[in-house]
């Protein structure tokens, strides 16, 4: 397998927020010129608005829609009365075993299985107008009784489908260790909340025919599940999604207001625009689920780990089995050689849990890499020193070798970037100017996966280079990694290629998720360049030069362009190798001793995850995950109020994200060593261990700043606040 | 300049509209009757109709100065300024990321200072100077801020942008850039979920420095 030789790998300097080349459609950007999904002026467009149901559970027995039909511009007002039946939601059920699970039927019967759960869809001439009648549609309901509480219905979980259960070597084994630690965690539920409001303009082009601008990680599945629901052929679906406001993971799949919306625009004979409410936002397009967890970590005296058990249990709804897989960390991220889990959820009376950022793995690290500072102290061990202790050099879990993994580079980069010889092993021993200082690190992992993608590189008679594969981009600068690789491969410059993307028409591309982008579709590209240059070579004999001059030798040839398309996948690597990225983070907390109030003095986040293409847009990535992770540890927490099944804090002033003033500078490092094994590129994935262990290592400085150990997020000052100091 | 089309969408597009509405004219005859005799009103009223009777009268004009250019506008008292300004002027450069007043997607500037368009309705506006992102570059020449933001990456999916930009600028205008402390607080009203706050920060930072006039 070759690889691409740069001499950024060797740079052994970090990146500031100045270095390399900007975005490559930054100036779109900023200028406020690239359109996200609703804001293309499509001829003839008409506004919908959805109302959500009042109730948790239950029936809708009537839903008056006069006055809202009557209401100035109202073209139309769709219940599951009078909505036309959509074909895919029409599967025979065999009464004799029960329902199959799966996602809302929008319109297509009477239950309510959610708070909010779309009952009508008002559609008129302008947003005010639709907006108004909305609130003029009156549903009535026969309630019943829901759940929306986890802690208190924990026995009722139930293990799900696969691969739930786990077991290495000896059950329970930390158990027999001399020194051990047993711990319960909580992890809220968290909202993606992208900026940008999940949105599409739904536009029936014939009786079988679609277009949709939709916001979307993946532009062929949406075509593909349209499709499917509609029952129209596939060709027939067009979707566009070239800018995408964020999304990680609330965009992978096709919700009930996209059905709703390509519903109206059928009933309408009108382009339809929905755009989500931000209350929608919490309810409608999932959420990291609310997590149980059990953490059973015992090791020897010198600190070498004797056996891990962890246990979960997850929120899901009661139509949906949505697992994440919070305790699959414990099975590699240490060498241990006993370790069992179980992974179970619960069904509760909410809108399906989903994707978000780090999944599982996040929602593990914080209960794992809480569990083993936890021990460090009891050990009296250095943390790093302890995790150095348990390496593992080889998969723990499949005993295969690392396809690449440099996790004790990136442990000596943080601490020296930290200043971790100045922490104090006594937690709650610093103080500066009346606050508590303290240092807490923590690490993370997610498997490096390398999907299918096609790429088609074409090359005009004016030698700019046209590259078209069919990814979105939500963030992390994909155009801008992929026009590096092409212009390092091809040798020519950046401002040559154009990379398009976030649209079906082109060749095949996996959804932007998991982390996979850049090794999937960055592989494609170098592939297809491949491809392409060697057909240049082929055209000139042999011996052509690095540089070629391709414009020339086109018009040489009498030649207009010349095109290639390549397919790309991962191969018999994946056998050979257990194949991930790290993560480790590295913050100093201070906390206020009266006030419980915990600022973030320092961050520093290294990345273990291969050669970096883009160092400006990869530290970016580094340094958003971080941010989330910090919401994640002091903020960020869904709540229901369980007496109406509702949530009391759905808008962006009640559920707090992080905002500048929460937010110091932050350290971006990058081991930056190509994982040569991996793929041709030797870049793996970075969006996901830019979050994963970032909450654990916040509430581990807390502990060390305050020696008080929160396992129940967000870490907010009420927690820390003594206050029998106060009586 | 004075722009004497009601939109500034493409004519055809004004035309649908039109129609429509006067189909649905054309189908609900009582509506015209309405303007003749109060009697009709009467029941119409008692049908729970009224909201039929104020569509006659509910629309005013509004006069908009955004980024140079005069829009004479009929617009709904309810409208805000952000709705506007994307569903009816076609200016999708401003943000909407909540609507309430919690996020700043749709920060603009109103004769100088930045604003919540979400918050502030179009007849608010009227007779006043706006300023949008797409109205902040002098021509392929990018202000400073905007160049600040491209060179230091000051955003991922870009959707909060605009508003960061608008605000950034403002932020410097009022005097409230003097350290980092000071410009993370005046910029706390603009959430970026993909956590760009550093480099946001380094950006304005940058041409706080550079003395430039913004
Ligand atoms: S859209 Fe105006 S502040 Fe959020
Ligand atoms: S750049 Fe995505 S929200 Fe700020």
């Amino acid at each position: 397998m070759s690889t691409i030789n740069k001499s950024m790998t060797d740079n052994k300097k970090q990146p500031s927020s100045s270095d390399g080349p900007s975005r490559v459609d930054g100036r779109l950007k900023v200028t406020g010129a690239a359109k996200y999904s609703a804001e293309f002026a499509v001829k003839g467009l008409v506004y919908g608005v959805l109302v959500g149901s009042t109730i948790t559970k239950g029936k809708i027995k009537s839903i008056d829609i006069k006055k809202a039909e009557h209401a100035p511009g109202v073209l139309a007002v769709i219940t599951h009365f009078n909505s036309p039946k959509v074909p895919g939601y029409q599967v025979a059920t065999d009464p004799g075993k029960p329902a199959v699970k799966g996602p809302v039927k929008v319109f297509n019967d009477d239950q309510i299985l959610y708070n909010g759960q779309p009952v009508a869809l008002v559609i008129a001439d302008t947003f005010e107008r639709a907006l108004f009648a909305a609130s003029l549609v009156n549903a009535q309901y026969i309630a019943e009784k829901h759940i929306t509480n986890l802690k208190d219905n924990l026995g009722k979980a139930v293990a799900t489908h696969d691969d739930t259960e786990y077991k290495r070597g000896i059950v329970d084994a930390y158990k027999s260790a001399p020194i051990i630690v047993e711990q319960e965690y909580m992890l809220p539920s968290e909202v993606h909340n992208p900026m940008e409001l999940h949105a599409l303009i739904a536009r029936w082009d014939a009786a079988d025919k679609i277009t949709v601008w939709d916001k979307t990680q993946g532009v062929k599945d949406t075509q593909s599940n349209i499709a499917k629901l509609f029952h129209i052929p596939v060709e027939n679906v067009q979707v566009h999604s070239k800018f995408v406001g964020g999304a990680f993971g609330s965009a992978l799949q096709v919700w009930p207001h996209e059905v709703a919306a390509i519903i109206g625009a059928k009933v309408v004979k009108r382009p339809v625009k929905l755009v989500l409410g931000r209350a929608d936002m919490f309810t409608s397009v999932g959420y990291r689920p609310l997590t149980w967890q059990k953490i059973g970590i015992g090791a020897t005296a010198e600190g070498r780990l004797v056996g891990i058990t962890h246990h979960a249990v997850g929120q899901t709804s009661t139509y949906e089995d949505f697992a994440e897989g919070p305790t699959d960390i414990s099975r590699s991220l240490y060498a241990c050689p006993n370790v069992n889990s179980s992974n179970k959820i619960l069904g509760l009376d909410v809108g399906s849990p989903t994707w978000m950022r780090g999944p599982g793995d996040a929602t593990g690290a914080f209960a794992l890499e809480s569990a083993l500072d936890e021990l460090s102290y009891k050990l009296n061990i250095d943390p790093i020193e302890l995790r150095l202790k348990n390496y593992a050099e080889t998969d723990p879990e499949s005993g295969k070798p690392f396809s690449g993994k440099n996790l004790k580079d990136a442990y000596k980069l943080g601490a020296e970037g930290i200043g971790w010889k100045n922490r104090k092993q006594e937690a709650g021993s610093v103080t500066r100017d009346g606050w508590l200082l303290g240092y807490g690190m923590s690490g993370g992992v997610f498997g490096a996966d390398r999907e299918p993608a096609t790429v088609k590189a074409t090359m005009l008679a004016d030698g700019t280079l046209v590259l078209q594969t069919a990814v979105s981009d939500i963030g992390p600068g994909t155009g801008t990694a992929m026009v590096a690789i092409a212009s390092e491969t091809m040798g020519i410059p950046a401002h040559q290629i154009r990379f398009d993307l976030g649209d079906s028409l082109y060749p095949n591309a996996p959804q932007q998720g998991g982390s996979t982008i850049t090794s999937s579709v960055g592989s494609a590209v170098y592939m297809a360049c491949r491809d392409l240059k060697e057909k240049f070579q082929q055209l000139i004999g042999n011996g052509g030069e690095d540089k070629p001059n391709y414009a020339k030798i086109l018009k040489q040839h009498n030649l207009t362009q010349l095109q290639v398309v390549t397919d790309s996948k991962a191969g018999a690597e994946v056998d050979k190798y257990a194949m991930y990225s790290w993560s480790v983070h590295f913050v100093s907390v201070l906390v206020n001793p009266a006030t419980g109030v915990v600022k973030l003095n320092k961050v520093v986040c290294v990345a273990d995850s291969g050669r970096i293409i883009s160092p400006k847009t990869a530290r970016s990535q580094v340094i958003g995950g971080a941010v989330m992770g910090i919401g994640m540890a002091l903020m960020e927490e869904a709540i229901f109020d369980d007496r109406y099944g509702r949530l009391i804090n759905n808008n962006l002033a009640d559920y707090h994200v992080p905002v500048s003033a929460d937010i110091p500078q932050i350290e971006a490092i990058f081991v930056n060593k190509p994982d040569i094994n991996i793929n041709p590129i030797g870049a793996k994935g970075m969006g996901e261990i830019a979050l994963i262990g970032m909450a654990a290592a916040v509430a581990n400085a807390v502990y060390n700043a305050t020696g008080k150990r929160i396992r129940n997020l967000p870490i907010t000052p009420d927690k820390l606040v003594d206050w029998t100091a106060l009586t | 300049m004075e722009n004497k089309n009601a939109h500034s969408k493409p004519e055809s597009e004004l035309e649908e509209k039109d129609n429509s509405r006067r189909n649905f004219l054309k189908q609900s005859a009582f509506i015209t009757a309405v303007a003749l005799t109060p009697a009709p009103a009467v029941k119409a009223a008692a049908m729970h109709l009224d909201e039929k009777i104020a569509e006659a009268f509910e629309k005013v004009p509004v006069k908009l100065e955004v980024n140079g250019v005069m829009h004479n506008l009929s617009v709904e008292p309810r409208a805000t300024l952000l709705d506007i300004l994307r569903e009816q002027i076609d200016l999708t450069g401003t943000k909407k990321g909540c609507d309430h007043g919690q996020c700043g997607a749709c920060t603009v500037h109103v004769d100088g200072h930045r604003v919540n368009s979400c918050l502030t309705l179009g007849v608010m506006a009227s007779g006043k100077k706006i300023t949008t992102i797409e109205g902040l570059a002098k021509g392929e020449e990018l202000h400073p801020m905007q160049e600040a933001f491209l060179k230091h990456d000051g955003f991922q999916c870009g959707y909060c942008t605009p508003g960061q930009i608008m605000s950034a600028v403002a932020c410097i205008r009022e005097g409230h850039a003097n350290s980092e402390t000071e410009i993370r607080e005046y910029m706390s009203g603009n959430i970026c979920r993909c956590g760009a706050y550093p480099n946001i920060v380094n950006a304005i930072q940058e041409v706080k420095s550079g003395g430039q006039i913004v």
